[in-house]
């Protein structure tokens, strides 16, 4: 039995100086493996007188129980050991920039008019495009501004030849969905617009965003009110002030010039309102029965409104942009402010 | 339009301050662009009188005045020529101070003593520039009076900007009746009497063109002294409006101008000979201008001649020849009414745009022509002398009405409030309209002869609309139907496209539809697109053909700035062809230049190349779900031929991918590589809409290929090869390596595929799929000389 018990200890001494756990695992089979030193002591029990079988037998697995343990207990101690030091040597720089590439990003005068049109599809409207190279009788003639129609110098258009031009607005877009579509029509059209006039508020190129409306019973009422709420929800603002100053477009009539309270000074007077407190955003009308008559709209069924705006400005008012040429400078700089 | 407020309020005078009245017809649709003072501040002068003039007795260009301002009498030292003594004049007294505040001492010249200044004009404000000498008064002018008030300087200027269909308001008249309209306010005219007629010569006036001209009235008015001078309130009048003084019969027309509306002329009577005919000019004929322009003038344009030829272009400007000069003794006044259609776009294709024919192609009014003759005449009989003959008229006056129908469904119709009957009637009739009473709520409404732009019912709408104030009128809703609007699931939102770029990286550019011509050409160069007539500059003459050359210049742009990563997209039209054969198509277009990644900790460096941009595309295609777009080697004369693509989706070509070629990249200036594409927009939109198939329950059989062949063979022949022999049951293939190098012969690669087979319905059996594969390999070997690598 003096022999089992300097087995135990020393036994218990190697496993305590284990240092990983394959050495561990190695005193497992020295000791406790088929042919291990403690079931060779069970073997032994044979040699015994049978009286003492049983008692020795007992010390014998109580020995075994002993060590196990010992050895499950330095086993797990080793592992923690073992993962604590793999966390330690695996920690990184938490701060350091990730591996993605960055985001580019969409212009200032395209996420304008995405906004633009979202409010209006949202509420039943649809997007109509047409074509940049437009035809006298689209862009003037069925809008109701006849050749020599002083109203044309407002418009300082570019020309190709007699009859062919560079669009002047998005107009002609509602006179060719009118054209090729029954009523109701609910329409924006957003797009390239061209002005042959250059300077530090006047692109020779510029976007407007055109809506409109034909329906039976629709009166300057319902104009005033989706503008209206079209200003406030675009400026994000509940009590946004609106005005409509009557003036003139060939196409409508009656027809509004659209002023908000200046977003940048919410009134008082700023650079930016001309110290007026308002602000020109838009212009808008009732469809002029002459343009009805053009697009083949029958105008004692039908009645409709129009309305247009420059995404330029609105953008400019929107993100407190100022200068106009910026736009089409497409300086990265600029533009990733945007992303 | 310029008008003085002191000048309005003669007309009609509400209670309302200058910006309260400028609101107001700002809210009326007449616009108010800006409010500026008569003249700048200045103060302490007064009319006073030259008492005395005295040479300096030390200098000789200098006078020593004795000048009596009315309360006291003081010495003034004056430089001005044309100071005599009984003079009125301006004068700033000790203590005065004039604009730029300019302080008024006591001082000594040359040893004289001198208390105040003798004014000249511009000293004061009253004209640009320098004036020639003082400002000498009217003897009229009360000795001591306060100079501002005696003239009236604490005025205000203010300017509309009138819309093209308010010509009618391009006059004090016009304004006023718009104030007495809102105010509801009478408007009272000065009183207008004819000169006395004490002549009886006529000229002689053939009217033949009375569809453009229905009305000419002329008068002949001799012994006119053109060297008087012009009053100083007229003259006062005439630069609050923006207008110079000229001489008095050039003023008094202009004065007339301002005051009625009505355009008028006056002819050196002296310089005609013959008779006046009104009539179309004829091919051929041709005029020397007042301004000194010579046109030749077109058979669509109305004039006035004489026997011998071309007097004036009627309605728009005088002829140099029949101009008043400073010898004419007598004059031919014109007043006439020509129809806007007359006179409209005439001006412009003259190159011209003066008083007259911007009135007259918005319309003057026919029921006043009349009234501006005798006014006119009588001014300057006033102020000019001369003995006036009678008026002389050719044509006449229609005084038939426009009559418009008007019911109170129609007005709430389209205003979507019903207007009370009576409000109707009464803004209407405010605004000069005859309103008869049909009976249920229906009136028949003569227009006034100066409103051109009233001839439907929608522009009674309009003007009952205006009076009774746009933000007076409801705000309603629209209702519609809520029935869902179809959206096609087949085409890909724009705003899910542009997200793919901007994930992508690439940062949205909008450049001009515009280029050079040069650009263009160095990018396309058998481009064929549609030039500009009136380009703002050479720059932006052509219209584009392609997005590259537009995203190429921000790319320079941005280079030139530090930035040396760069990627852009664009979409927008593109145009191709002749006017008549034009296709304005949508493209979306992109750029890659500089390195694949942007500098990082990572090391992950190089430039991008070919397969950085054809990656993208795939990206874009890959939107579209199941489509096949296929790359096909191919030359475009602006890629570099080894590392260009054509894009074909089926057989049809959709767009191009490639480096730019290196003779324009070099030409540019560029350093490194620059990737485009340019992809058809409808094309790239067009989405493949999901259909379920079944999924095989079934093994999927593998097999892997490496074969050798000639370095110039592509890639998708072979693919399209193995297509034709791998059975019906091949579902994927992927290329997993290239290889040159050791183990592989110079000009041979080494490709390395991966083939899965795949029944729906049974597990294949190893020995068909090892048929396909032999059949693979033998017909690699037979098209392109491949042998399997081991």
């Amino acid at each position: 039995m003096d022999q089992l018990s300097s087995l135990v200890t020393e036994a218990e001494r190697a496993i305590e100086e284990a240092g990983d756990v394959q050495s561990l695992d190695a005193l497992r089979v020295h000791y406790l493996g088929k042919k291990g030193e403690l079931t060779a002591q069970l073997k032994t029990l044979g040699k015994l007188p049978a009286e003492d079988r049983p008692k020795a037998g007992e010390a014998i697995n109580k020995a075994k129980q002993t060590l196990s343990t010992r050895i499950d207990e330095k086993k797990q101690t080793l592992e923690s050991a073992a993962l604590n030091e793999r966390l330690a040597s695996e920690r990184v720089d938490v701060t350091l920039p990730g591996r993605s590439g960055p985001q580019g990003g969409l212009h200032p005068v395209t996420k304008t008019l995405e906004r633009i049109e979202n409010l209006f599809t949202h509420i039943g409207y649809s997007v109509a495009e047409g074509p940049e190279i437009e035809d006298d009788f689209h862009n003037f003639e069925a809008l109701n501004i006849p050749s020599h129609h002083p109203a044309r110098a407002m418009h300082d258009t570019f020309y190709f030849d007699a009859s062919r031009l560079l669009r002047t607005h998005t107009s002609p877009v509602q006179i060719r969905t009118m054209a090729s579509q029954e009523p109701p029509v609910r329409i924006v059209c957003p797009g390239r617009v061209y002005r042959c006039d250059s300077d530090l508020t006047h692109s020779p190129m510029f976007h407007q965003v055109e809506g409109l409306l034909v329906d039976e019973n629709v009166s300057f009422a319902d104009l005033k009110g989706t503008v209206e709420a079209f200003l406030r929800a675009f400026f994000e603002k509940d009590e946004l002030d609106v005005r409509f100053r009557p003036s003139y477009f060939p196409f409508t009539e009656p027809s509004a010039e659209v002023d908000v309270q200046c977003v940048m000074c919410l009134g008082d007077g700023c650079r930016v309102c001309s110290h007026t407190g308002w602000l020109e955003v838009m212009g808008c009308g009732m469809v002029h029965p002459e343009v009805f008559r053009h697009a083949g709209v029958d105008a004692s069924r039908f009645s409709g409104f129009a309305f247009g705006m420059g995404a330029e400005r609105l953008a400019m008012l929107r993100y407190g942009v100022n200068d106009l040429r910026l736009f089409f400078e497409n300086d990265l700089r600029f533009l990733r402010q945007f992303q | 339009m310029k008008v003085s407020e002191k000048w309005l309020r003669e007309w009609v005078s509400p209670a309302l301050d200058t910006q309260a009245l400028a609101d107001q017809i700002t809210m009326a649709g007449l616009e108010v662009d800006g409010i500026e003072p008569a003249c700048p501040a200045f103060s302490g002068v007064v009319v006073a009188h030259v008492v005395e003039v005295s040479p300096h007795p030390d200098a000789d260009k200098l006078n020593v005045c004795q000048v009596d301002t009315g309360s006291e009498r003081v010495q003034v030292v004056c430089g001005a020529r044309n100071i005599a003594s009984g003079q009125r004049i301006a004068f700033a007294t000790v203590g005065a101070v004039l604009p730029g505040d300019f302080k008024i001492k006591k001082a000594k010249l040359r040893g004289v003593e001198s208390r105040g200044m003798v004014c000249a004009a511009s000293e004061l404000g009253l004209e640009e520039g320098s004036s020639d000498g003082i400002l000498v008064l009217p003897e009229t002018a009360p000795v001591g009076e306060d100079f501002r008030t005696w003239l009236e300087l604490d005025d205000s200027v203010i300017e509309v900007d009138l819309t093209p269909n308010r010509g009618d308001c391009l006059s004090v008249r016009g304004i006023a009746r718009e104030v007495g309209v809102l105010n509801r306010l009478g408007v009272t005219a000065p009183e207008m009497a004819d000169a006395p007629t004490t002549l009886d010569e006529r000229p002689t006036v053939e009217l033949a063109a009375t569809d453009l001209c229905p009305h000419y009235l002329s008068r002949i008015v001799k012994g006119v002294d053109v060297s008087a001078p012009t009053p100083l309130w007229m003259q006062e009048r005439l630069r609050r409006a923006g207008l110079r003084s000229i001489d008095i019969v050039v003023d008094v027309t202009n004065y007339v101008l301002l005051e009625l509306g009505q355009p008028l002329h006056a002819f050196d009577f002296e310089a005609i000979s013959g008779g006046i005919q009104i009539r179309r000019a004829q091919a051929g004929e041709s005029l020397e201008l007042l301004g000194g322009q010579k046109v030749d003038l077109r058979d669509d344009t109305l004039i006035i001649a004489d026997d011998s030829g071309p007097l004036a272009i009627a309605g728009i400007m005088g002829g140099a020849s029949s101009g008043v000069t400073e010898n004419t003794a007598s004059v031919l006044l014109e007043a006439a009414f020509f129809t806007p259609l007359a006179i409209a776009g005439r001006a412009r294709s003259y190159g011209l745009h003066t008083d007259a024919s911007h009135r007259f192609e918005r319309g003057v009014d026919p029921g006043q022509t009349e009234q501006a003759m005798m006014r006119a005449s009588s001014l300057l009989v006033q102020y000019a002398g001369g003995q006036a003959g009678p008026i002389v008229s050719a044509g006449g006056r229609d005084e038939t009405a426009r009559v418009i129908e008007l019911s109170a469904e129609r007005i709430e119709r389209t205003l979507g409030v019903a207007l009370p009957e009576w409000e109707v009637v009464d803004i209407l009739t405010r605004l000069g309209m005859t309103v008869h009473a049909e009976g249920n709520a229906q009136w028949r409404v003569d227009v006034p002869s100066w409103r051109f732009d009233i001839s439907i019912d929608a522009d009674l709408i309009e003007e009952l609309a205006r009076v009774y104030g746009y933000n007076n009128m409801p705000v309603r809703h629209p209702a519609m139907d809520m029935a869902p609007v179809v959206r096609n699931e087949a085409i890909i939102s724009d705003r899910t496209l542009r997200d793919r770029l901007v994930d992508l990286g690439y940062q949205e550019a909008i450049t001009y539809s515009f280029i050079s011509s040069e650009l263009q050409h160095q990018f396309h160069p058998d481009a064929v697109s549609p030039e500009l007539l009136n380009p703002i500059s050479s720059d932006m003459a052509v219209m584009r053909s392609t997005l590259w050359p537009g995203l190429i210049k921000t790319l320079q742009h941005n280079l030139n700035r530090q930035q040396s990563r760069v990627r852009l997209f664009e979409i927008g039209q593109v145009f191709n062809g002749s006017l008549d054969a034009l296709s304005q198509d949508k493209r979306l277009g992109g750029l890659i230049y500089g390195s694949r990644h942007p500098e990082d900790w990572f090391n992950r460096s190089g430039e991008v190349d070919f397969f950085d941009i054809k990656a993208d595309v795939e990206a874009i295609m890959a939107l579209g779900g199941e489509r096949q777009w296929r790359f096909v080697q191919c030359e475009h004369s602006t890629l570099h031929p080894g590392q260009s693509a054509q894009i074909l989706d089926g057989e049809t070509p959709i767009g191009w991918v490639g480096a730019l070629h290196p003779s324009i990249t070099q030409a540019l200036g560029l350093k490194s590589n620059v990737f485009v594409f340019e992809l058809d927009y409808s094309s790239v939109t067009m989405r493949h809409v999901p259909s379920f198939e079944p999924l095989s329950r079934y093994p999927e059989v593998r097999r892997d290929l490496a074969i050798v062949v000639d370095e110039r063979v592509v890639l998708s022949d072979i693919t399209d090869a193995i297509a034709t022999v791998a059975g019906e049951w091949l579902v994927d293939w992927r290329l997993f390596d290239v290889y040159q190098g050791k183990g592989v012969e110079p000009g041979n690669k080494s490709l390395a595929i991966g083939l899965t087979w795949q029944h729906p319905s049974r597990t294949l059996n190893d020995d068909e799929v090892s048929q396909w594969v032999s059949a693979i390999v033998e017909t690699l070997e037979d098209r392109f000389e491949a042998s399997l690598r081991r």
